[in-house]
């Protein structure tokens, strides 16, 4: 079997991490607000735009988005990967960026998003008929799913017959991000939220209703990624990557295998081979939360309960504030918000609990932080272990 | 060689187009494949043939689209596990959407509309749970 890459674990930091314009940024790009992210990720790493000569992006819309974005900030990179592989693409850049450093062919990489999909002039409906033109899927389409929602309710669904899992425990998922939202000033939405809100909202695609879903705005986001020895040089208390991997097993729902189980068991298994760290050794854990079945999926197949359990285990609140496992800490794409692609929102809030200034919604003593992404209907899975330098 | 007829997904439409549901098999690991394609995905063989499978199925998965009625009503759409191991996306045209059931047996039809196949299936008798 190949290696577990655990010669690259813990020789590289993220050094500076940015958001901006989340929530609404009315009359900005897709481009305005990944310029902005990018621009203030790379001053937090101490560093200027001259400095970077890697990126990482990938845009829903564009096929060649990576140009626009060299072009945009006026860079001349020597590495470049636009993997597309929907919102976990900007945790699975981790390993080409981590590959290139490490080869010596570039020194920073730069890993940038931004999505103007609230506010923007061009309207979701317009995006989701020039998507059925651009991207067919001649076997699902014509059956009119409402996607990708409906490919996570059937998941859903089969997740309650064979586990015995309920709207309820579905609907705590929810409830508890929003309690970590209400910790949160950055997070979207803040009000109190409890579980019949949730059962009672209007139902989109059974069983899930639009509170399962997560929200609708703007927003860009940015990190810069380095080498060890010289993160250590900078500004920022590093964040190491201790461990990554990704999976990619499918693009339709229905070519799933089991709907209950997903190639986050994969991309997780690798993360923690090179991490040489297990579940028990996560204190935080920011998983991709679209739907609220997702973060059951991952909870599972990333370890933290046998598979079938995660419903009880977040009704007994072991992930809201207060409980044994904290989950989405910044509120989620449930709640924190949610800019077509979260992933690098994920990556980002990890990196904010390991900093320490992640203010109220700061868990104390956080020194190894889960970040995972999910892109596509559960067809591809990003999974990376993030710590401190106690966590070396 | 390029075949005359076009690629498998122009082969399965036309047979739709023309009522008939059919489905590939690979000649060498013997796996039933859908959806169609050039290839095995079980282990790469390039030969595949098409046959008529049993249409008998099982629901394995649903969910209930919510529309206006105005604008048609609800909907299901569902995954169907066919007796040849094959999993599919389709729906259940002769039960109201909140009647069907995973685990519920379906068989398949196909319906034509000015000359273009849809496959789609219906609850068999007594299925209803």
């Amino acid at each position: 079997m190949s290696g577990d890459l655990n010669h690259l674990r813990g020789k590289f930091a993220i050094a500076g991490v940015a958001t901006f314009g989340c929530g609404e940024a009315p009359g900005y790009t897709d481009m305005e607000l990944l310029a902005q992210a990018a621009r203030l990720a790379v001053a937090d790493a101490g560093l200027t735009m001259k400095d970077i000569d890697g990126l990482c992006t990938a845009s829903a819309s564009s096929a060649m988005w990576s140009m626009p974005v060299v072009e945009y900030l006026g860079i001349r990179p020597r590495f470049v990967d636009a993997t597309m592989i929907g919102g976990s693409s900007f945790i699975a850049h981790l390993m080409p960026a981590m590959q290139a450093l490490e080869s010596g062919q570039c020194d920073a990489v730069l890993v940038a998003y931004g999505s103007a999909q609230r506010t923007s002039t061009l309207s979701r409906k317009e995006i989701g008929k020039a998507r059925l033109l651009m991207d067919p899927q001649p076997y699902e389409h014509p059956y009119q799913p409402m996607l990708p929602m409906s490919a996570y309710a059937l998941a859903a669904s089969r997740h309650m017959h064979d586990f015995g899992t309920t709207r309820r425990q579905l609907a705590q998922v929810a409830v508890s991000a929003r309690q970590w939202a209400r910790k949160n000033p950055d997070a979207f939405m803040r009000d109190p939220l409890t579980v019949d809100d949730v059962l009672n909202a209007r139902m989109v695609s059974d069983p899930l209703t639009v509170r399962d879903a997560c929200l609708v705005t703007d927003g860009g986001g940015a990190y810069v990624l380095v080498r060890a020895d010289r993160a250590r040089d900078l500004p920022q208390p590093p964040v190491y990557v201790l461990g990554q991997g990704t999976a990619v097993w499918n693009r339709q729902i229905s070519s799933m295998a089991d709907l209950t189980v997903t190639a986050a068991t994969q991309s997780g298994r690798d993360a923690y081979a090179m991490a040489g760290m297990g579940p028990k050794d996560i204190n935080v854990a920011e998983l991709y939360d679209a739907f609220t079945i997702n973060t059951l999926l991952f909870l599972e197949d990333l370890g933290f309960c046998a598979k079938g359990e995660a419903g009880a285990f977040v009704e007994d609140g072991h992930i809201a504030p207060g409980g044994s496992l904290p989950v989405n800490t910044n509120g989620g794409g449930l709640s924190w918000g949610h800019p077509g692609m979260y992933g690098i929102f994920a990556a980002i809030e990890g990196v904010r609990q390991l900093r320490g200034n992640a203010g109220d919604s700061q868990v104390a003593g956080a020194q190894t932080a889960i970040v995972h992404g999910n892109g596509g209907t559960l067809s591809s899975q990003s999974t990376a272990i993030l710590g401190t330098a106690a966590a070396l | 060689m390029v075949n005359q007829e076009g690629g498998v997904q122009a082969i399965y439409q036309a047979a739709l187009d023309q009522g008939r549901f059919e489905i590939q098999r690979c000649n060498d690991c013997g796996d039933a494949v859908f959806f169609p394609r050039e290839l095995c995905p079980g282990c790469g063989s390039g030969d595949l043939s098409w046959f008529r499978p049993s249409g008998k199925g099982t629901v394995y998965a649903v969910t209930t689209v919510r529309r206006k009625p105005e604008a048609g009503g609800d909907y299901n759409v569902s995954l169907i596990d066919l007796e040849e191991n094959v999993r599919l996306m389709s729906r259940i045209e002769n039960a109201a959407p909140e009647e069907v059931k995973i685990g519920m047996a379906v068989k398949a039809r196909v319906t034509v509309n000015e000359g273009h196949g849809l496959l789609v299936f219906h609850a068999m008798e007594g299925a209803a749970q």
